[in-house]
């Protein structure tokens, strides 16, 4: 069936069976291999994408249910125009928070998410906000810290109004 | 970023390499491959532990458009057998199978929904034999026989002094049997590769795999092909831990592709495959007595173990023996008799994983130091410091240590943390229904292979026609970052920043022989071989640059970024123009090196046959803060501590990634990750019931280096990514007895157990 969403940034219309699971079309049909599949039954959090700005797993949705959506994978965090990356990729990178790096978009995506829902998240909040990604080798520690300091980032890097109001 | 221009530096933290590609999603694992015209190609398993296959029925499958073959053993040439080193693993069963998820036919689809289907049709008639899944039940004489040559892999003593008689002169022995099960690597990215064969015949492989210059071999042994005709390509793996150390998909893989037509051959193993089908780590019994003086000096040990290899060697007799050299903790005593058992049963495969062995022994004698010092009397950090080796004493293997041994400091650094000065005070603070306890282990783990099997890497560096140094790493990077060490190495040694560096992963075809990514020995193995290439490759272009510079004499030149220059003239010439000056063969070095192994002559351990004994150790103290739910039985560790001595730190955050990742893989390992098996069947094969530690079980943990030099080492270091793996379950089952006054003697330490022994301690309580 003709399926139209807008997939990182960019309005697309595409034909594919309506059960595909929406991991395998991005990966495989795609060619987005960003997006990782570590266990196909919604339980490690590696294949997480954003749907409509929320955390969403692409092992458990269907193409169908890509209609009329706004997706963004880890290909699309990056800024479109200048490549800079987004504050938590930049944060993942300088804290350590990569090793393997399989279950890294799909943390990343997760931390996002959680940095828009709650742009002052405590340690525990950060943890909680994470908790449905699986990682095998960091320990999260890392990945803590650099959502922490995402979050300062994040922060630091939007401009506040001043006493009059005015930005 | 700003720091990126700088010049890498040995010994500070520099962010890996490899994280921009890897959180921007660009780098590609070997599961990203989806070549054109891709065949996809799956296993049917037995799924009976022990049984005589009787016939297949495979004709509905066959008949199924888009299914392009269906193989069974007859289809395999050669051997059929693969194995590291015991060949008894067959590519696919023909006669017997030995375990659930023994593979009996191979099926290539032109889709995964075809090859389900197709799988699903093919019906394989099994006549089950009897059965056997303890592996002191498959020791006695009736037990069903799951080879033909009997149920034990290996029968070894390791013994020192005057052996476990030396007990009867202690002045205090304690006893006790511990149980540890199966775990699963749980890497999260599956088992997979993609394969074809070119006209030529030659059949290349891109794998997720530890060893791709062994792959090789086994594949050309198991299908009786040239292993010079095999080309195998390991880009970065998306988690290993010992998983992948050995052919998973590879001999399948290889022999789908030669059906193939030349078109590429994708497998995949879903996560319910990678538990049935994946190494494990070894379940073990252990039954341990230790005796000490009154004084608190350890003076003998006893102790038998018995690994469950399951149903192929893979390296259970390397792991055992790996073990049994570790049996003793990190301390000296005398007199040791260390029994070991590795025995087959029908249950799924065990082999190679982060802690080799030597993680249940930890549990063993770190709980035993534990009840020693509550005999005598000591504190049990005393008693440590008191008994660990220092360099000049003999293990418990009876080989001095003659390398960096840095166990004392370990234990010292911990002793005036304050973590340990305040655990008191924290543990008074406990809420209701709440009790704290904290724990400590020390711990330790070889690195390299060991005596037999030479430990060796070869390391190539070029500068290309671009004026860029390339690390050619023969050694896979299964996410622990020796890459990343490599360019810090390499840029220290030619004075160059990041944007100068490439690296090309292993590839049998492009870079040299360099053994596995295992045993703590990637980093130093291969930093060794590069250290020398690089420092020949500078060597080389200075006396290349002399010539184009006119310099008199080769004094005075210097290699800086981007340029040499001859520093009496001030002359310079960049690196681009030395790449398109000099041919390759002047831009080009290779080294090799062999780790170096013990001199001592034992008198024991004649069994191993390879990988005995181990020459060099990184050790490691650990403390545990633990509360334990008096309701639930809920353990949560709500602190964390690890000191760790592995020579000289290259990158202080790699250190500490291994460290936090060890610890937390040994958090699941303590808490609540099991195999559960039933009759040789997994009975959670998932992560719904397989629970791996979250960001919400995990504490923040402290990790300390102490740096030692290791003499032998790349800019002194030691291999550490094991050792963090060891302490966990100890200290933690320490502090567990430490709050609740509950010895767990079987793993993982679980709400249940905690519950059940809770319960009959307040019954006793009660009466």
């Amino acid at each position: 069936m003709k399926i139209t969403f807008v997939l990182n940034g960019q309005e697309m219309q595409i034909d594919a069976p309506p059960d595909r699971k929406v991991v395998d079309l991005l990966r495989e049909d795609l060619g987005l291999t960003g997006t990782k599949e570590g266990c196909g039954a919604g339980e490690c959090g590696a294949c997480t994408i954003l749907v409509d700005g929320e955390s969403r797993l692409s092992c458990l949705m269907l193409a169908v249910q890509l209609e009329g959506r706004r997706i963004k994978t880890i290909e699309g965090l990056s800024d479109a125009e200048n490549g800079a990356l987004h504050p938590v990729q930049e944060a993942f990178i300088e804290y350590g928070a990569v090793q393997c790096g399989f279950c890294t978009p799909g943390m990343v995506l997760s931390a996002v998410h959680l940095l828009e829902k709650n742009p002052h998240p405590t340690r525990d909040k950060i943890r909680q906000g994470l908790g449905g990604n699986l990682c095998r080798c960091t320990g999260y520690v890392k990945i803590v810290d650099a959502v922490e300091a995402a979050a300062r980032k994040v922060e630091r890097d939007i401009p506040k109004p001043v006493k009059d109001g005015a930005l | 970023m700003s720091f990126k221009r700088e010049i890498l530096e040995v010994g500070y933290s520099v962010p890996r390499f490899d994280a921009r590609a890897k959180v921007t999603g660009e780098e590609k694992y070997a599961i990203d491959h989806y070549p054109e015209n891709l065949v996809w190609a799956g296993v049917k398993r037995g799924g009976i532990a022990h049984g005589l296959i009787k016939g297949i029925d495979a004709s509905a499958a066959e008949a199924l458009p888009g299914v392009l073959a269906v193989l069974t053993r007859k289809d395999v040439p050669g051997t059929n057998r693969q194995g590291i080193v015991h060949k008894d693993q067959p590519v696919l069963a023909g006669e017997k199978v030995r375990h659930r998820g023994d593979p009996v036919t191979l099926v290539l689809a032109e889709n995964r929904e075809i090859l389900r289907e197709a799988l699903r049709l093919i019906h394989v008639d099994i006549e089950p034999l009897p059965a056997v899944f303890n592996p002191e039940e498959a020791l006695k004489l009736e037990a069903p026989q799951v080879h033909e040559k009997g149920n034990i892999l290996l029968r070894a003593n390791v013994q020192s002094g005057r052996g476990g008689e030396a007990l009867d002169e202690c002045d205090v022995v304690v006893e006790e049997t511990f149980e540890v099960p199966f775990q699963e690597h749980a890497f999260i990215e599956t088992e997979n590769g993609v394969a074809w064969q070119e006209p030529d015949g030659k059949i290349v492989m891109i794998v997720s795999s530890q060893a791709p210059f062994r792959d090789r071999f086994e594949i050309g042994h198991a299908l009786g092909i040239d292993s010079g005709s095999i080309r195998v390509i390991s880009p970065y793996l998306g988690g290993g831990f010992g998983g992948k150390d050995g052919a998973t998909v590879q001999c399948l893989l290889a022999l789908a592709a030669q059906h193939a037509g030349g078109r590429p051959v994708k497998m995949w193993w879903e996560r319910e495959e990678s538990f049935v089908a994946g190494y494990k780590r070894h379940g073990v019994r252990m039954a341990y007595k230790m005796g000490a003086m009154a004084d608190g000096a350890l003076n003998a040990l006893h102790c038998r173990l018995y690994y469950d290899t399951g149903a192929y060697a893979h390296l259970g007799g390397e792991v055992m023996a790996l073990g049994m050299e570790h049996a003793g903790g990190p301390y000296r005593i005398p007199n040791t008799l260390i029994e070991g058992w590795c025995v087959y049963t029908n249950n799924p495969i065990s082999g190679a994983m982060r802690g080799f062995g030597v993680c249940q022994v930890s549990f063993a004698f770190e709980r035993m130091m534990d009840l020693l010092a509550a005999r005598l009397g000591m504190d049990p950090l005393e008693l440590r410091i008191r008994n660990a080796l220092r360099r000049g004493d003999k293990n418990c293997a009876g080989v001095v240590q003659v390398h960096s041994t840095g166990i004392v400091q370990c234990l010292e650094t911990m002793r005036r943390h304050p973590l340990w000065l305040e655990r008191e005070s924290w543990k008074l603070a406990a809420s209701s229904f709440k009790r704290r306890g904290v724990g400590i282990a020390a711990v330790f783990n070889a690195m390299g292979y060991g005596r037999g099997l030479p430990d060796s890497a070869i390391a190539k560096v070029e500068l290309t026609q671009e004026g860029k140094f390339r690390v050619y790493s023969g050694v896979s990077d299964m996410g622990q970052g020796n890459a990343s060490a490599f360019f810090q190495m390499a840029g220290e040694i030619l004075c160059q920043d990041a944007s100068r560096m490439e690296l090309v992963q292993p590839d049998t075809e492009r870079t040299h022989p360099s053994g596995s990514s295992s045993a703590g020995r990637t980093t130093y193995t291969y930093g060794n071989a590069l250290i020398k290439a690089c420092e020949a490759l500078k060597e080389k272009l200075l006396h290349r640059a002399a010539l184009l510079l006119m310099a008199d004499e080769e004094r005075g030149m210097a290699l800086l970024p981007g340029e040499v220059h001859h520093l009496p003239s001030g002359r310079k010439v960049a690196l681009e123009v030395l790449g398109r000056v000099f041919p390759e063969s002047d831009r080009i070095s290779i080294s090799q090196f062999i780790m170096p192994v013990t001199q001592d002559k034992l008198d024991t351990g004649k069994e191993f046959a390879l990988g005995f004994p181990h020459a060099f150790f990184s050790y490691a103290a650990h403390l545990a803060y633990v509360e334990v739910d008096e309701l639930t039985g809920k353990v949560d560790v709500k602190d964390y501590l690890a000191v760790t001595e592995g020579g000289r730190v290259i990158n202080p955050q790699c250190f500490e990634q291994q460290v936090h990742g060890g610890v937390a893989q040994g958090i699941g390992y303590a808490l609540t990750e099991q195999v559960i098996l039933e009759r040789g069947e997994i009975m959670n094969p998932c992560f719904t019931n397989y629970i791996l530690p979250t960001a919400l079980d995990v504490p923040d943990i402290t990790s300390l280096a102490v740096e030692t030099v290791e003499h032998t080492g790349p800019f002194g270091m030691k291999g550490i990514g094991e050792v963090g793996f060891n302490a966990p379950l100890p200290a933690i089952a320490g502090a567990i007895e430490d709050a609740t006054g509950i010895r767990l003697t079987q793993a993982p330490l679980s709400a249940d157990r905690v519950l059940k022994f809770q319960g009959e301690s307040d019954n006793a309580a009660e009466r």
